[in-house]
C-alpha cells in the first residue's frame, strides 16, 4: 500500500492535512448546529427568543456550515490530494494554496458571524453578504489556478477521470456564485440583487440546482473516482462509461434548475423543461453509481472486512436512491403532492447525509493515514462503529420525513365535499411532530457518529509517544 | 425561422452530438488509452499494474 517510491516527486502536503482536518471539525458544527434547529422544529421557544440563536438565522448557518465549511473543506482537501497523485507533481503554486486555506477558513469565519446576526442576502446556500462574495471568489480563482496548474504540469499524459469533475467542479462553481451574487451593494453589509423578481428567482435556482449539481455532485464523484478504485485496489469498472457519463452529466445538470420553480410564476415552458431534463438526468447518475460499485465486482468480500469501503459503496447506493427520488419529485404530478413538504427536506439529507457525508468519510478515513505518516487509522472498530451510526442515522432521518412529508402533502389538499379544506394548517403541523422527534433521533445518532470519527482523527494525529522506558505494569 | 424548428435542429445537434461521444468512447482502438488512464490513481505504487481485473 506504500504510495512512494524513489521516482515520486515531493508532494504538498501540508494544505491537504489542514483542509482534512478542518473538514472534521466543521463536519462537527454543522452537524451540531443541524440537530439544534431540529430541537428548535420541535420546541420553538428553546432559545428564549434570542434573535442571534432564532431559526431562521442558524438554518442557513447549518446549511452554509456543512455545504461549503465541512463539504468545502473536503473537496479542497480531496482534489489537491488527488490531482498531485494522478499527475504525478506537486502542487503548482503552493503558496497560493496555502492560501486557499486561510482564505476559506476566513470565509467560514466571517459567514458564522454574520448569519447569527441576521445579515443576509435572502438567497438560499448564497446568503452571505456582497464583501463576503468578493472573498469567496478571490479565494475560487486562486483555487482554480492552483488545480488547472497542477494538471498543466502533469507527467503522465492523459488527465485522470477524477480530475475532469474536480475541473468542473471548480469551473461552473466559480460561474454560478459570479452569476449568482451580482448585486447592488446600499452599504457595507447590504445589497440587492440587479436581477427583478421572477429572474430572480430563476437565476437563483440555476445556482441553487448546480450547486448541488456540481458542489455536491460532481465535485464528490471526483472524489468517488479517485477513492473508490484506490481503496478497492482495483481500477474503475469501466473507463468508458465514466466519460460518457462525465460528459452526460455536465451536459444535462445545467438545465435542470426550474424543477425548483414548479407551479410558480416562472413560464410553463421553462418549468417543463426544468422537469423533463431532471428526468433525463436520471440515467447519467445511474451510470455513474454502477460504474463506482461495480468497480468492486470480484472482490466484493473486502466488503466485510472494511469498513472505509463500505462507506464508500453505501455512500453510491443512497447516490442511487436519491437520483432516482430527485428526478420522480421534479416530475410536475409529484410536485403538486412533494412540494413545500417534508419530503423535500428528506430527499436533501439522502443525498447530502447519505451520498455527500458518506463519501467523505470513506475519503477521510483512507487519507487521513498516510497524510499523518500512519499505517491505518487509531481504531477500525470505531470507523466501523461510525458506518452503522451513520447508516442507522440516515436512514431514520430520511423515512420520518418521507412519512412526514407525505401526510402533510395529503393533508394540505384534503377537501370537503363542499370544497373547503378537510384540515387547518396547523393540524398538518401538530400531526407532523412525532416524525421530528424521530428526524431529531437520526440526527442525533448521525451526529453521534461524526464525533467518533472527530475523535478517532484527534488519536491517529497525535504525534507518536517517543520510546521511553516503561515500568511493565503501566502499559495495562 | 420558426421557433418549433429551431428548438428541433437544438435537439438533433445534442443527440448526434451524444451518439457520437458513446461510439467515440467504446471504439475498440481506444480500449488502450482508457486503460493507461484508468490506472493512474496507482501512480508511483509499488505494484506497477495497479492491481488487475
Amino acid at each position: 500500500m506504500s504510495d512512494t517510491n524513489a521516482a515520486a516527486p515531493e508532494y504538498e502536503l501540508g494544505v491537504v492535512r489542514q483542509f482534512s482536518i478542518m473538514a472534521v471539525v466543521w463536519g462537527v458544527v454543522g452537524m451540531l448546529v443541524g440537530v439544534i434547529i431540529a430541537t428548535q422544529l420541535m420546541f420553538p421557544d428553546l432559545t428564549h427568543g434570542i434573535p442571534w440563536l432564532s431559526y431562521g438565522r442558524l438554518r442557513p448557518l447549518h446549511t452554509n456550515a456543512v455545504i461549503f465549511a465541512f463539504g468545502g473543506s473536503v473537496l479542497f482537501a480531496s482534489s489537491y490530494y488527488a490531482v498531485q497523485r494522478t499527475s504525478g507533481v506537486a502542487l503548482f503554486l503552493p503558496g497560493l494554496a496555502r492560501f486557499t486555506f486561510w482564505g476559506w477558513q476566513l470565509v467560514i469565519v466571517l459567514a458564522a458571524i454574520t448569519l447569527p446576526l441576521g445579515y443576509t442576502s435572502a438567497k438560499e446556500y448564497a446568503e452571505l453578504e456582497w464583501p463576503i462574495d468578493v472573498l469567496i471568489t478571490v479565494v475560487w480563482v486562486s483555487y482554480a489556478v492552483v488545480f488547472f496548474g497542477t494538471i498543466a504540469r502533469r507527467r503522465v499524459k492523459h488527465i485522470y477521470v477524477a480530475n475532469w469533475f474536480y475541473g468542473a467542479f471548480i469551473l461552473t462553481v466559480a460561474l454560478l456564485h459570479v452569476v449568482n451574487s451580482l448585486e447592488m451593494p446600499v452599504s457595507l453589509f447590504k445589497s440587492y440583487s440587479i436581477y427583478p423578481g421572477t429572474i430572480d428567482a430563476m437565476v437563483q435556482w440555476w445556482y441553487g440546482h448546480n450547486a448541488v449539481g456540481f458542489f455536491l455532485t460532481a465535485g464528490f464523484l471526483g472524489l468517488m473516482y479517485y477513492f473508490v478504485p484506490k481503496q478497492a485496489e482495483r481500477p474503475i469498472y469501466s473507463y468508458r462509461l465514466s466519460v460518457v457519463h462525465f460528459w452526460a452529466l455536465i451536459g444535462i445538470y445545467m438545465w435542470a434548475g426550474p424543477h425548483h420553480l414548479l407551479y410558480s410564476t416562472l413560464p410553463d415552458w421553462a418549468q417543463s423543461l426544468g422537469m423533463v431534463f431532471s428526468v433525463i438526468l436520471w440515467a447519467p447518475s445511474w451510470g455513474g453509481m454502477i460504474n463506482g460499485i461495480m468497480t468492486m465486482s470480484g472482490a466484493w468480500e473486502k466488503l466485510r472486512t472494511d469498513p472505509i469501503l463500505r462507506f464508500m459503496i453505501v455512500a453510491l447506493s443512497f447516490y442511487g436512491m436519491s437520483t432516482f427520488e430527485g428526478p420522480m419529485m421534479s416530475v410536475k404530478s409529484v410536485n403538486a403532492l412533494s412540494h413545500n413538504t417534508d419530503w423535500t427536506i428528506g430527499h436533501v439529507h439522502s443525498g447530502s447525509l447519505g451520498w455527500v457525508a458518506m463519501i467523505s468519510y470513506g475519503a477521510l478515513y483512507h487519507m487521513i493515514p498516510p497524510l499523518f505518516g500512519r499505517a491505518r487509522m487509531y481504531s477500525t472498530n470505531l470507523i466501523n462503529v461510525h458506518f452503522w451510526l451513520s447508516t442507522i442515522g440516515v436512514v431514520r432521518y430520511i423515512t420520518s420525513m418521507w412519512i412526514a412529508g407525505l401526510m402533510q402533502g395529503l393533508m394540505w389538499r384534503a377537501v370537503n365535499d363542499d370544497g373547503t379544506l378537510t384540515y387547518s394548517f396547523v393540524e398538518a403541523l401538530e400531526a407532523t411532530f412525532p416524525y421530528y422527534a424521530g428526524r431529531l433521533a437520526g440526527g442525533l445518532i448521525f451526529f453521534a457518529g461524526m464525533l467518533l470519527m472527530a475523535y478517532n482523527v484527534w488519536k491517529t494525529v497525535q504525534p507518536e509517544p517517543a520510546p521511553v522506558p516503561q515500568p511493565a505494569r503501566a502499559a495495562a | 425561422m420558426d421557433l418549433g424548428v429551431i428548438r428541433g435542429i437544438g435537439t438533433a445537434i445534442l443527440t448526434v452530438s451524444f451518439i457520437a461521444l458513446v461510439i467515440w468512447a467504446y471504439t475498440p482502438g481506444r480500449r488502450q488509452r482508457f486503460d493507461e488512464a484508468s490506472r493512474l490513481p496507482f501512480l508511483g505504487d509499488d505494484d506497477p499494474s495497479g492491481g488487475t481485473r
